[in-house]
């Protein structure tokens, strides 16, 4: 067999490479596009409009309403998305940032040595850990304190909040390490101390990159569905309080999707919720890039 | 140099002033600086008078920069790294743990190698400073950093974009904006850490010219610098280091031209460094 030229490997790996990118790019596309054709079957297929499905508050697909109209309202869902997103992303920055300051600013070397792979491993516990956590010590503790059942938009928030730490937490902690030391100098030189350097230097800077943490965080806290499914009660009302149960896109997605036949108008919702929930983390993705794009010329 | 730039002339305290004994402002003992338990800088001892350019030089990781850094005790932000010796500053050993180091930055200045303005406006940058210390009156922060930026000769260049960021302006620029920065909090010492390396030969002059003007309203000034020619343009005094240790220290010209040392002589004929 001749040897294959040089130009013949060069080729073949190209065709290789080119394939898998080609691949993966098939796969996003067919994904989008089957989440699109889907979820808007909802609305031109059985005619039910997008109005009432983004912000009615009834959810009960398998009847009909007064008007005749399939009760399709996704605003409990959404509401109880966004609850408990911007919920867990208020309770988890205050230690992220706290710690992110004291790895980076107070404590450099317990940063490196203890605090950095602990986050990492915490990056790792799969989600179902986090969910049964939840249901064995958060649930009954809210429970305790605040009676009723205890499952709830307090209870999804707080498993999230444990959740999406570790990603907020590493992030946030590049983005001050990543503040050039001779702003810290500088401000040293002056006579500042260090909150004030802190404060006032290494925080503004590091804003772009600690936004993007907090984003990132959002990200995964509204993708989340298992573990806030087993701690948020999954009742599709509209949220009314910390401590009724709720539900969320995720969970409502996730309980109805194996149930209900392909092509049913039931089914066709399900799609649509997770329309939403596509439009969301691409919303998410575009603040992420504005933000950096906006610190990019900002360091310019 | 213009009028406005003398009105920053620091008060000395009047215990180096009316000092009868001939002190000088300051002055170290025995200084060394050791990292993680390595000795970085044997024992140097010098002494700066106030209103004199002094340059310390010496070939890359001879020991003159952390020798800079320990004058405002910087080099204890650095973890592992401890400073001993003293460090006599208006007639007070300033090398211990009693010693706020704040209130000493504020009082000795520094400008470091890369110009280092905030990512703040040019006005914030210089206001910066004066605002962690206490300053709060907008007329009064106004008055100074016109003052702080006159007395560094960038005034003229800013003063219609005082509310644009400092990254904005040129390299040279950045650097007297820094310089003002330090101007700004009326320190009677400024220490320099190779602050034109990063710079074009114009903008070197124009920094040089500053250096000047600031020994002549009285600040003493310790500029660390790879360059010859310049400590030959602004230093008073002259110290060279070599490998950690403070070789010969003496008036600028004198040393250039005999030296004492045969390592001096050596570096100034280029043999090495």
């Amino acid at each position: 067999m001749p040897a294959m030229s040089k130009r013949g490997i060069e080729r073949r790996g190209r065709l290789i490479t080119g394939s898998c990118i080609a691949l993966v790019v098939l796969l996003v596309v067919t994904l989008i596009f089957m989440v699109f054709s889907r979820g808007l079957d909802t609305f031109f297929k059985d005619g039910i409009s997008p109005w009432s499905f983004l912000f009615g508050t009834t959810w009960n697909p398998h009847q009909t309403g007064d008007d005749g109209a399939a009760l399709v309202g996704a605003l409990p869902m959404i509401a109880g998305s966004f609850a408990v997103t911007l919920l867990s992303c208020l309770i988890s920055l205050p230690f992220s940032l706290g710690s992110s300051i004291f790895v980076v600013e107070i404590a450099p070397g317990f940063g490196s040595r203890v605090f950095r792979p602990m986050i990492e491993l915490l990056t790792g516990i799969p989600s179902v850990v986090f969910g049964v956590v939840g249901l064995t010590v958060v649930v009954p503790w809210i429970r305790s304190w605040a009676g009723g059942t205890g499952y709830g938009v307090l209870a999804g928030s707080i498993v999230l909040a444990f959740m999406i730490l570790p990603t907020v937490t590493s992030l946030a902690t590049d983005a001050i390490a990543a503040v050039p030391d001779a702003y810290r100098d500088g401000s040293y030189g002056l006579g500042c101390t260090r909150w004030q350097t802190i404060v006032h230097v290494v925080l503004p800077s590091a804003l772009p990159g600690i936004l993007t943490a907090v984003i990132m965080g959002m990200t995964r806290a509204f993708g989340e569905a298992l573990a806030v499914q087993m701690v948020v009660g999954n009742a599709v009302q509209m949220p009314r309080g910390l401590f009724t149960p709720a539900a969320t896109l995720t969970s409502v997605l996730t309980m109805g999707m194996g149930n209900e036949a392909m092509g049913t108008m039931y089914n066709d919702v399900l799609w649509s919720l997770a329309l939403v929930l596509l439009f969301m983390s691409l919303v998410f993705i575009l603040i992420v890039h504005l933000i950096g794009k906006k610190g990019a010329a900002r360091h310019d | 140099m213009t009028l406005d730039s003398r009105e920053v002339t620091p008060e000395a305290p009047a215990a180096a002033m009316g000092a009868t004994t001939a002190e000088p402002l300051l002055w170290t003992k025995d200084v060394t600086v050791d990292y993680s338990g390595k000795r970085a800088l044997k024992g140097t001892s010098l002494s700066f008078e106030a209103g004199t350019v002094t340059a310390l030089i010496g070939p890359s990781g001879c020991g003159k920069s952390t020798y800079l850094r320990s004058i405002n005790l910087m080099n204890r932000e650095i973890e592992g790294c401890v400073i001993g010796g003293e460090v006599h500053y208006h007639g007070i050993e300033v090398n211990n743990a009693e010693t706020d180091t704040y209130a000493l930055r504020k009082q000795i200045g520094m400008v470091f190698q890369q110009p280092n303005p905030f990512r703040k406006s040019i006005y914030e940058n210089v206001a910066f400073a004066p605002r962690c210390h206490g300053m709060t009156r907008r007329s009064e922060l106004d008055e100074l950093v016109r003052k702080s930026l006159s007395a560094a000769a960038i005034w003229d260049e800013v003063k219609d974009k005082l509310g644009k960021s400092a990254l904005a302006l040129s390299g040279g620029q950045q650097q007297r904006l820094c310089i003002a920065r330090t101007l700004a909090m009326e320190p009677d010492v400024v220490l320099m850490d190779e602050p034109c390396s990063a710079l074009d030969p114009i903008a070197t002059f124009a920094i040089e010219e500053t250096i000047r003007d600031m020994a002549e309203r009285g600040i003493c000034v310790v500029i660390v610098t790879h360059n010859m020619e310049q400590a030959g343009r602004v230093a008073d005094r002259t110290a060279f280091f070599l490998l950690g240790d403070m070789i010969e220290c003496g008036p600028t010209a004198e040393l250039f031209e005999r030296p004492k040392d045969k390592r001096l002589e050596d570096y100034l004929t280029g043999r090495f460094g």
